[in-house]
């Protein structure tokens, strides 16, 4: 899709002339409207349920829905957090922590197999099933993992979330490692294999460290897919005790529905953790995903 | 090395999706024994009215949402493209509704477009005071709004890295010849692009076959079943009505939609991506 962004826009700042810069800027009016348009879209509902969470039950019918109100109230986060979420926060933690960590350790792995192979046929055929499998929908599958889910015992664990989980992370990790781990030079990997040093050990202390800026990205891009998920936790548990977030957002609604301020708390409790993940790991994130798909 | 990474990836992905298959022969109601029945699935299925219908609320969410966002994140990108200054507060903000989780989206536009209660009413806006959720055409609409407002601004950012690859020297030459912005838009930007319009096409219009979170929580596939796509129909057919083999044959009815719009897509394209994106140079 792109190269990455840092080469082009060295190429880009020698090339072009203060003239034609003002004038690429000229042109684009109406997608600057555009833009700060949507920016405002964006922001005003992140906006509202904030303030709105901080808001009393009476305040909340009286006050400016866009104006913060005269006193700030943290009853609704008190009232969320006794009405079970920790124990849901824990759940999602788990379930996050436990699927991406072996998820990104078998991806790696996987991907190191894969590059080293070079043209070995088996492994190449591995490569091109991943490759394949990124166009399997969740959706899609559901209802025979569902099946094995209970054929394996495990309804109703927070296992039968963290199983289907690794296996959805693994194309896209392996998409991504590949093309990173490709980069590394030969020569490195030719010079531990003369000093007698096995396939295992140039994984682990050659690879995985030189590896580790594409692990920290597919690491919080698969951290963010799992602690989001819906659709495994809603179809592969049903006692409460096994929700994880977004699912406890869902039934809690139906509980507490007409208390918009408690259901405003609520979002932004599940949604707070996501976004300090991402205000650590935005950069690695982006430049990743852009490296990753770029060649 | 590989094996533990194929051994999951075939246990929980491949198996069941040769399983979906083989279900949609059966008849099972998610708990009791699985017995084979033939056709019957496919039969039930294929003569239910409600497929149609599930098609085509599905289409008309896949064009709909097309034909809002391509444009728009267009648009956007290529100001995000231009403005150095920008760039990088607009690209934080922008990432946002793609971290939050569906659930969490459609619960705060459920109450911000509450006709009651939200956003509408508390300012008095009068034409945002609407039954969003409780009208046919409305709640399709707010559907792909809301899908809209969690997807527009990774689509503008692809769209921004595209612009960006485009050589500056191709508007330099278009200067010469003496080409106005219009003129240089039409002729370089949106050639330049194409290979992104198709990706981000593809991206969206597969993406929207999968779309369930959202509805879902939104609108649960009403009023009267207005939105309920084929993702959810599915769910709502095995998992709420217990019938899994029908419920299976729409599951590989979605996927071979899927396969057949994005090798349609692919073609439009030309087949690869990256290689004319220097077209010209």
């Amino acid at each position: 899709m792109t190269t990455t962004l840092s080469g082009e826009r060295t190429a880009r700042t020698t090339t072009t002339s203060s003239g034609t810069a003002r004038k690429l800027l000229r042109w684009n009016w109406l997608g600057g409207l555009a833009g700060w348009f949507w920016l405002l879209v964006v922001i005003i509902p992140i906006y509202w349920i904030a303030l709105t969470s901080i808001k009393t039950r009476a305040n909340y019918y009286t006050t400016n829905p866009l104006l913060p109100p005269g006193e700030i109230s943290l009853e609704n986060y008190r009232f969320v957090l006794d009405s079970g979420f920790t124990r849901y926060f824990t759940n999602t933690v788990i379930v996050t922590l436990g699927a991406v960590v072996p998820a990104v350790i078998i991806s790696f792995m996987a991907a190191f197999a894969i590059v080293r192979a070079g043209d070995g046929r088996f492994l190449r055929g591995v490569n091109t099933l991943f490759l394949a499998g990124l166009a399997i929908p969740l959706q899609a599958v559901i209802i025979p993992v569902y099946l094995i889910i209970i054929k394996l015992q495990l309804y109703d664990t927070l296992l039968a979330i963290i199983l289907p989980s690794i296996a959805f992370a693994i194309p896209l990790t392996v998409l991504i490692l590949v093309n990173f781990i490709r980069d590394v030079p030969k020569e490195l990997f030719e010079s531990m294999r003369l000093d007698g040093a096995s396939e295992w050990r140039t994984a682990w202390s050659l690879a995985f460290p030189l590896t580790r800026p594409a692990l920290v990205t597919v690491g919080i891009y698969n951290a963010l897919t799992i602690w989001n998920g819906f659709l495994l936790p809603l179809v592969l548990t049903t006692e409460p005790t096994m929700r994880t977030l977004p699912l406890a957002l869902w039934s809690f609604q139906g509980q507490y529905g007409v208390n918009v301020p408690a259901v405003a708390a609520a979002v932004v409790l599940t949604t707070l953790p996501i976004l300090a993940l991402y205000a650590i790991g935005r950069r690695q994130l982006l430049s990743g995903l852009t490296a990753g798909f770029g060649r | 090395m590989a094996l533990p990474a194929l051994l999951m990836f075939v246990a929980f992905a491949v198996v069941p999706l040769v399983g979906v298959l083989a279900l949609s022969f059966t008849s099972w109601d998610g708990l009791g024994a699985i017995r084979p029945s033939g056709l019957d699935s496919w039969q039930e299925v294929l003569k239910d009215p409600n497929l149609p219908h599930s098609l085509w609320v599905t289409f008309e969410i896949m064009a709909l949402s097309w034909a809002f966002q391509t444009p728009i994140s267009l648009l956007i990108g290529v100001f995000l493209a231009s403005r150095e200054r920008y760039r990088g507060f607009l690209a934080v903000i922008y990432f946002i509704p793609l971290l939050l989780s569906q659930a969490a989206i459609a619960l705060t536009f459920k109450a911000l477009l509450d006709p009651n209660f939200g956003l509408g009413p508390g300012l008095d806006i009068d034409w945002l005071v609407q039954d969003w959720l409780g009208n046919r055409t409305l709640a399709l609409c707010t559907v792909v709004f809301v899908v809209s407002w969690q997807f527009i601004p990774f689509h503008s950012l692809i769209y921004q890295g595209a612009v960006r690859q485009i050589p500056v020297s191709l508007y330099e030459a278009a200067q010469l010849d003496g080409a106005g912005r219009l003129r240089q838009f039409w002729n370089i930007t949106l050639p330049q692009l194409k290979n992104t319009i198709i990706t981000s096409s593809t991206l969206m219009v597969v993406g929207s076959l999968t779309f369930f979170d959202l509805i879902w929580v939104l609108t649960a596939g009403g009023p009267a079943d207005a939105t309920r796509a084929l993702a959810l129909d599915m769910y709502i057919r095995g998992f709420r009505a217990s019938s899994m083999g029908p419920a299976s044959a729409i599951a590989v009815i979605l996927v071979v939609t899927g396969l057949l719009l994005a090798m349609l897509l692919r073609r439009l394209g030309g087949g690869r991506e990256t290689t004319s994106q220097l077209e010209g140079m």
